[in-house]
Parts: C-alpha cells; sequence; structure tokens
C-alpha cells in the first residue's frame, strides 16, 4: 500500500471539515475524489502532505507515518507531488526554474543535472519551447502544465490535483486533462480532486464520493456513475451532469 | 535685519570653483556615509521586516517596538544619542562611524516597513507552493519570497535612497568632514563665498541625486519580469 488515510478530522472553528475520512491508495493506482463544494475535498488533501494540520486521525507513506510529530516533513512532502488549483507557479522565475529550483534546493541536485532533468519534465508535458517564458507569459493551461512538470520532477511517489482545472478556460481544460490521462497511464499513482466527470469515468480506478466531511460512496467508476448504491450519489451526479453536461 | 553679506560679484561666483575638488572631497564623505547607513538599514530593515512578518509573536512585538522607535526620534537627536551615548560607557567610536549607526538604524526601520509591504503583498499559495516542493520555511523565505519581495520594494527603496542621501549632511552636527563642513570652512576663510558654497553643494547633490536614481531605474528595468509588477 502506497498511501494509507486513517480516520482524518479537521475542524476549522465551529465547523468540522473532515469528520473521519479513510481510504488507501495502491502504487500506481488513480482515485478521484468528487462532491459537492466545501464537502473537505481540498482540506483532505492538505492534511495528507500536513499542509494543513489535522486535528486529528493518521497517515502513512509505505511504512512511514506522516502525521508523526517526529517525521521530516519537508523530507516527506519532497516525495508527495502537489498540483494546486492556480497553479502557484513562482511568479519570479521562468517555467525552466520553477521546474528546477526544488531539485536543486532540496534534492540537493546540480544545476547541470538538475537542467537536464527539468527540460525533461517541460518536454513531456509539451513545454519544452516554453523553458524561458515567465509564468505571466503564459497561458492557464500552460501554467499548470508547467506546475504539473515542476511537480513530476521531483520524482514523487504520488502525486495530489487538487482541481487542476477548476481555475481555467474551458478551451485550455483539455490540455491538462490530457497531460494527467497519460501521466495516469504510464503508471503515475494519482489522487485528484475534480469535477470533470469525464476524466473520472475514464481515468480513475476507483471514485470517491465525499460529502460534508465524510466519505459516502467509494467504487470502480462504472458502478458510482451506472449504479450509485447511495442516493445522495445519485443525486449530486445528477446535478452535477445538468451543470457540466454530463461525462464526455 | 539678515546678514550683513557683501554684493556677490562674478568674481566670486567663478572663484567658488576652485575650490570644486575640496567639495567633492566632501562628496566622497557623504557617499561612503550612504554607502554605510543604506548597507546596515538594508541587513536591518530585512531582518525586522521578515521577523515582523514570518517572527514569532515575542519577535513580531519586539520588531514593531524596535520600527515605532527609530522612526520617531528626530535624526539629529539620534546623532547626538550615538555619539555622546557611547563615550559615555568609555567606547570610542569616531563620528563617522556614529554617524553611520545612527543613520542606518533609522533607514532600518523605513526599510523595515517598505519590505513589510512587500512580503505581505505576496499570495500565500507561493509560501504554500515552496513547501508543497519540500522546502523548509527558511528556504521559501530565501528561495521564493524574498526576492520577489525585493523586486517589489525597489519603487519604495529608490525613495528611501533619496532621502537618506540628503540625511548624510546631517552628520556635520557631530563632526563628520563632509561636504556641508567644507563648504562651511570655505565660508569661514572666504566670507563672500558662503552662498555660492552653499549653492555649489545643492548643484552636487542635484547632479547625485539624478545619477542615484537614473542608476536605480535601471536596476529595476534590469530586474522587471512580466507580471510581478502587475500585481501591486
Amino acid at each position: 500500500m502506497l498511501l494509507r488515510v486513517e480516520d482524518l478530522h479537521k475542524r476549522y472553528g465551529k465547523e468540522e471539515v473532515l469528520k473521519g475520512v479513510s481510504f488507501s491508495l495502491e502504487k500506481g493506482e488513480t482515485k478521484v475524489i468528487i462532491g459537492p463544494s466545501g464537502t473537505g475535498k481540498s482540506t483532505l488533501l492538505r492534511c495528507i502532505n500536513r499542509l494543513t494540520e489535522p486535528d486529528r486521525g493518521r497517515v502513512w507513506l509505505e511504512d512511514v507515518e506522516i502525521t508523526s510529530p517526529k517525521v521530516n516533513i519537508n523530507r516527506i512532502r519532497a516525495q508527495i507531488g502537489f498540483v494546486f488549483q492556480d497553479f502557484n507557479l513562482f511568479t519570479h522565475l521562468t517555467a525552466l526554474d520553477n521546474v528546477r529550483l526544488g531539485l536543486i534546493r532540496v534534492k540537493g541536485m546540480s544545476k547541470k543535472e538538475a537542467t537536464a532533468r527539468a527540460m525533461e519534465e517541460l518536454a513531456r508535458v509539451g513545454l519544452a519551447d516554453k523553458a524561458n517564458a515567465y509564468p505571466a507569459e503564459l497561458s492557464g493551461g500552460q501554467q499548470q502544465r508547467v506546475s504539473i512538470a515542476r511537480a513530476l520532477a521531483m520524482d514523487p511517489k504520488l502525486i495530489l490535483f487538487d482541481e487542476p482545472t477548476s481555475a481555467l478556460d474551458p478551451e485550455l481544460i483539455g490540455e491538462v486533462l490530457a497531460v494527467m490521462e497519460d501521466l495516469a497511464k504510464s503508471g503515475m499513482t494519482m489522487l485528484v480532486v475534480t469535477h470533470e466527470m469525464g476524466f473520472a469515468r475514464t481515468v480513475a480506478d476507483e471514485i470517491i464520493f465525499m460529502e460534508k466531511g465524510v466519505i459516502v460512496e467509494q467504487g470502480p467508476p462504472e458502478q458510482i456513475f451506472s449504479s450509485p448504491k447511495q442516493p445522495r450519489t445519485a443525486e449530486f451526479l445528477r446535478r452535477i451532469t445538468d451543470l457540466y453536461g454530463g461525462a464526455r | 535685519m539678515g546678514l550683513p553679506l557683501p554684493p556677490l560679484t562674478l568674481e566670486h561666483w567663478l572663484s567658488v570653483w576652485s575650490y570644486l575638488p575640496t567639495l567633492l572631497q566632501g562628496l566622497s564623505v557623504n557617499l561612503a556615509l550612504l554607502g554605510g547607513l543604506l548597507g546596515v538599514g538594508f541587513v536591518l530593515g530585512v531582518i525586522v521586516a521578515l521577523l515582523e512578518v514570518y517572527g514569532p509573536r515575542g519577535l513580531r512585538l519586539f520588531a514593531a517596538g524596535y520600527a515605532w522607535v527609530f522612526r520617531s526620534i528626530p535624526e539629529i537627536l539620534l546623532l547626538l544619542l550615538m555619539w555622546f551615548g557611547p563615550a559615555q560607557f568609555g567606547l570610542s567610536i569616531s563620528p563617522f562611524t556614529a554617524a553611520v549607526l545612527a543613520l542606518g538604524l533609522r533607514s532600518s526601520a523605513y526599510q523595515a516597513e517598505i519590505f513589510r509591504g512587500a512580503l505581505q503583498a505576496i499570495p500565500t499559495g507561493q509560501t504554500l507552493a515552496a513547501r508543497a516542493l519540500g522546502f523548509s520555511r527558511l528556504q521559501a523565505i530565501r528561495y521564493v519570497l524574498l526576492p520577489q519581495a525585493l523586486r517589489l520594494s525597489l519603487a519604495g527603496w529608490g525613495n528611501e535612497f533619496a532621502v537618506v542621501l540628503k540625511d548624510t549632511t546631517l552628520a556635520y552636527a557631530i563632526g563628520v568632514v563632509e561636504v556641508m563642513r567644507q563648504a562651511r570652512y570655505i565660508g569661514s576663510r572666504d566670507f563672500p563665498l558662503t552662498l555660492p558654497a552653499y549653492i555649489l553643494v545643492a548643484m552636487l547633490f542635484l547632479v547625485v541625486t539624478y545619477f542615484g536614481l537614473f542608476l536605480l531605474g535601471n536596476v529595476e528595468k534590469r530586474l522587471r519580469i512580466p507580471g510581478l509588477e502587475a500585481r501591486r
């Protein structure tokens, strides 16, 4: 088992955002988390690499307990890629420098080695020719692809995607989803929060439906989309189909 | 009743130029003071700003208090305190050093406010992205936040430069032989030259400020990054 999440709780003031979430992820697996907004999906992802500290519960990456106070969290985070909804590329650095900064400063690679590695990943997301462009000179879709390259270059054990296409114009969503689909096929372990039902249906090995801080239902896409066991899952899928035009 | 100044002739205006080397020598002391005080102010200013924004509560309060103290006390008073203070405790420092410290401490308080504003203008997503890559807090500051903040600070910093350049003349008060004192010497040696000497000094400051800001403008252009300054 690559990732194990056990009984995760998180409270913001009076509101309990995560009310005991447990699941696991095998190596090479892609799981997609769906559910209404404000259900704690993003909080869940951030609790996994402790960008947000969970109040209770435990997380393991292979046999290392991430939530242990003794763990070197920086070393763990370097092994977990994170792709943000609004990209968060370093605005003062070119695409190339965005991708290689972590290699040099966190992984201690030489500049030469890091450059080669970074160019490799930029090529993989189809942006080798944009290596010297600054984030502001790139479209949203290109920025998100650079941020995926930045995560990939670190050679992570898994990548967490937090609504990676929600901030994009509709015509730019496709290029990002295509990169993610290739990644999933290449055997990358991925945990993806998204509203893209088409992507969920075709790429996910398993769908997790979350609502109000708990996992309501999980299972293979076929089952979730065709014959959900829980009425709340069915209700959510009906609503999102109306909104987004269904599973493409 | 004003001062009984003799009428100025063209000869006075011409002869004051013979003192230009002396005045330039004085000005070089002002520039040395400027370099020293900006250096002290920059280093301390960055530290204070970082403490104000990222420090634990105790240090944040300390930093805020520091900024308050050095922005409240008149500069001339700071100079005198820095000159007489250490001497009282048997520490002898030169007037030049005292001036660099006094003006540098004051400048650090203002520079800290410039850097603090810039640091706070950086979206939190930048920190999150750095931490998610495995950067420590310090690494995130060193490689992501400070480089952005310093660029955002350049315009405000240029203003501070223009202000403190002129403040170096206050070192006159504690006996530093800088350009104002040199001008004063000229006046006492050759009384009718008092006004021409001061006017010449004023011209020198016009020139230095012009070139200083021109240089800073070039630095700003060279460091300009598409989209970074647009966020302000």
